[in-house]
């Protein structure tokens, strides 16, 4: 029931970020997570970042996603 | 331009291996398999990228109560209108763009504001608070829906409200809790399922710990998924393993957002600004613990509290079927008012209201007249 | 539902289903006749023998100084772009009525005449009549703005949706979309994007080009109000044919997607102020193209999409994962959401 965008952080201020996606750049709120610098990826909901994005399971699920196409079916 | 990828989202929508995938998830399920999608973003994901059709006759895909508007009661919408009503020019109105649209009982926010409410759709709670600080002269209410995803938001808020010592600024909480929901929604008996697609966003705050007693005490089988077709895909080839082997676990598919604890902190200020309370379900009634109002320490920013004096007599239209559709026994095409006297533009019950629930999504993105005289024929 | 239908809401100014219906149920009915019934961007009228293209628009465009704008750029561009959709291209001449608000900055008056001056001298069109009326504080957001718009059409041009035949080639000229982002943009702070800007400008030059060249250009439409989407409905319902457009050849900028993913709203349906919709023969599809593609304003032009006859009154819209859906009709406000 939500909407939550994957954005990259680019600066802190807490509990202030300011955070891009394609070239927008946005003012969002990080109370809700720990430890976030600039580069790292989170889930934006309503303004607020709900999630780190864990980049090596992100990578993880698109190399097992990936595998499919090695196989000739 | 549209060469540029935008990260953790494009990835997951890589075609040529949907195809793959589907053709893979057709292979592995042997007999046709029912499963609930919760999540009103999955029901538009799912319609929007044409998956539903294309798993048609190996997974039957239906519509759960998930769609935090859906299940909000006529009885919440007409206390926020009779509010806007009551105060009149004392009060704003702060909502997400969802609610707009919903019909209440005789009216809704939209016809509201068309006939002079100070009604502002904010994307943020974060800009009903920079409203209360510019409009002191203002009481700001702010309409809290949404499950668990986005209640941490709404406290966040609220104490930063209580620490800019702001006197204009109430909540009237219609906030719920998903995992009550379900099991509610089982204990009725009335679908066979054989497992759930679990909201991605509504686990990455709580996790996939509390689905798991829930699931296991009916026997089915869970997995959180992600949003995107790829994500959806692969949580139903996770799901048809567990349902093959009869492995009534929750696992996750989503991996990159969810982690079985969830998220530890924004639990934490939820809880610390909210508490569990007893919540009316439109479809399913009344269910112990499954809302969420405000701790006593937030009493002064209560709107239920502040504002005691509005009564309201809500009525639900009988000919409305969204209670079943909400319980995944119909298709919104099987509802007599689909498409007829219930459409996006004069929607009957909530479950059209635009983009938001199953009979929106089937109605915006499904041929569902194709689908309807294939039901037929079967 | 017993009061939906008493009263008007903002949808009804959205350009879409609403906008339609209170047309249709109101204003066509009591206004009958067969130029207005045509619906088209200006009106079509024989004159003495020689075709003129007559049109008005009304600009309550919120914020009225926007990222790429102002609504005094807004209302010449408009004006001059409906002109040129039904071929008006010749000698345009505009009159501008003016409703302010008590109260409103003379000094932001002077910025948005000053844009509406510049905007006339680029594109050699002339403002040859005016009025003003200035009404009580609060009976008026800041300003509003009329402009009536009137141009000769070339001989032989006949544009219109009556010239579409099964098997067009659709164009757009453009990236979707610009102008709505960048209004929406301000409304949820999303203040520190300056890359949102709107595309609003003046299309005459390139309509002319494309009239001037043997490209068998049947009908031109602005995406405004209610974006790609509603364009591309309105087409398949007065005409009865189908629309099958490719989603992947639909140009957009990443940061007009990064938004409506954002906010939840669909770019199809948002406002373009800069853009063409060309339906032309399909044969002349990549004639079309280089054509726009010369000009500024068309170096992202794309072949979107066909008109058929396999199905009626529907768009269908093929997705970048290769699956059909259905582009419904835009119910008129694009709303963010949280779900």
């Amino acid at each position: 029931m939500c909407l939550g965008i994957p954005v990259k952080i680019i600066d802190v201020k807490y509990p202030e970020a300011i955070v891009e996606i394609g070239g927008l750049k946005k003012n969002i709120r990080i109370d809700l997570i720990e430890n976030v610098k600039p580069g790292d990826y989170i889930i934006l909901h309503a303004g607020f970042a709900i999630q780190k994005i864990d980049e090596k399971e992100a990578l993880e699920t698109l190399k097992i996603l990936e595998e499919v196409l090695k196989r000739n079916e | 331009m549209n060469e540029e990828k935008l990260r953790f989202i494009d990835e997951y929508r890589n075609k040529e291996i949907l195809l793959k995938l589907i053709k893979k998830l057709k292979r592995e399920i042997d007999n046709p398999i029912k499963i609930m999608e919760v999540c009103g973003t999955h029901t538009i994901s799912i319609s929007k990228f044409g998956i539903r059709r294309l798993l048609k006759g190996k997974v039957d895909l239906t519509s759960g109560p998930g769609c935090p508007v859906c299940v909000t009661p006529n009885e919440d919408i007409d206390w926020i209108i009779e509010l806007c009503r009551k105060f009149k020019d004392k009060i704003c109105l702060t909502v997400f763009g969802d609610i707009m649209r919903v019909p209440g009982s005789n009216s809704s926010l939209f016809i509201e504001k068309a006939k002079g409410a100070d009604i502002r759709v904010v994307y943020s709670p974060i800009e009903a608070i920079e409203i209360a600080k510019k409009r002191k002269d203002l009481k700001i209410v702010f309409f809290g829906i949404g499950f668990e995803t986005t209640a941490p938001s709404i406290a966040i808020s609220l104490i930063e409200a209580k620490k800019l010592k702001l006197e204009n600024f109430y909540l009237y909480s219609a906030h719920k809790l998903i995992p009550p929901a379900l099991d509610a929604l089982l204990s009725l008996g009335e679908i066979k399922l054989n497992g759930f697609i679990l909201p991605g966003h509504v686990s990455t705050i709580i996790g996939s710990n509390p689905y798991k007693p829930i699931l296991k005490k009916y026997g089915l089988a869970g997995v959180i998924a992600g949003f995107e077709p790829l994500d959806i895909i692969q949580a139903l080839l996770i799901l048809n393993e567990l349902i093959k082997n009869k492995n009534y676990d929750v696992k996750i598919q989503y991996s990159r957002s969810v982690k079985p604890e969830g998220n530890e902190k924004a639990k934490k200020i939820m809880n610390n600004v909210f508490k569990e309370c007893n919540s009316i379900w439109r479809g399913l009634g009344e269910i112990p613990n499954s809302g969420l109002e405000l701790r006593e320490e937030y009493n002064d920013m209560n709107a239920k509290l502040h504002f005691d004096n509005i009564n309201v007599s809500p009525k639900e239209n009988p000919a409305c079927k969204c209670g079943e559709v909400l319980r995944g026994i119909i298709y919104p095409f099987e509802c007599p008012l689909f498409a007829k006297a219930c459409t996006p533009n004069s929607p009957i019950g909530p479950c059209m209201v635009s983009s938001e629930g199953a009979c929106a999504a089937w109605y915006t993105y499904e041929d569902w007249k194709k689908y309807k005289k294939m039901m037929k024929n079967e | 539902m017993n009061n939906i239908e008493n009263i008007i809401r903002l949808a009804h100014g959205g350009g879409g289903k609403l906008t339609l219906q209170l047309i249709k149920e109101i204003f066509l009915p009591a206004f009958k006749n067969s130029i207005l019934e045509k619906l088209e961007d200006s009106a079509r009228i024989n004159f003495n023998g020689k075709n003129i293209a007559f049109t008005i628009d009304a600009y309550t465009v919120n914020p009225i100084f926007f990222p790429g704008g102002d609504i005094g750029k807004l209302a010449i561009t408009g004006t001059i772009n409906d002109l040129a959709m039904q071929g008006g291209i010749i000698d345009p001449f505009i009159s501008a009525a003016f409703i302010i608000e008590e109260g409103f900055e003379i000094e932001n008056l002077e910025k948005i005449v000053k844009s509406m001056k510049e905007e006339c001298l680029k594109n050699n069109v002339k403002i040859v009549a005016g009025d003003t009326k200035v009404v009580e504080k609060g009976l008026a957001d800041k300003i509003y703005i009329i402009t009536a718009g009137i141009s000769f059409i070339p001989e032989k041009v006949d544009l219109g949706v009556h010239r579409i035949k099964e098997g067009d080639a659709i164009i757009v000229s453009g990236t979707i979309g610009d102008h709505g982002a960048a209004i929406l943009s301000t409304r949820y702070d999303f203040k520190l994007s300056n890359s949102l800007i709107s595309d609003c400008a003046s299309l005459k030059d390139l309509v002319k080009s494309l009239l001037e060249n043997d490209l068998e250009i049947h009908c031109l439409r602005d995406p405004t109000r209610g974006g790609l989407g509603t364009i591309l409905n309105e087409i398949a319902l007065k005409t009865n044919f189908g629309i099958i457009i490719d989603e992947s050849k639909i140009p957009i900028k990443n940061d007009v997607r990064a938004l409506c993913e954002i906010l939840g709203i669909d770019p199809l349906y948002l406002a373009c102020e800069g853009r063409i919709v060309c339906f032309s023969s399909w044969k002349k599809r990549n004639d079309v193209l280089s054509i726009i593609k010369e000009n500024p304003l068309g170096e992202n032009a794309m072949l979107i999409g066909r008109v058929t006859s396999k199905f009626s009154n529907k768009v269908i819209m093929k997705t970048t994962l290769g699956v059909k859906r259905i582009v419904s009709m835009f119910l008129g406000e694009n709303l963010p959401r949280i779900c």
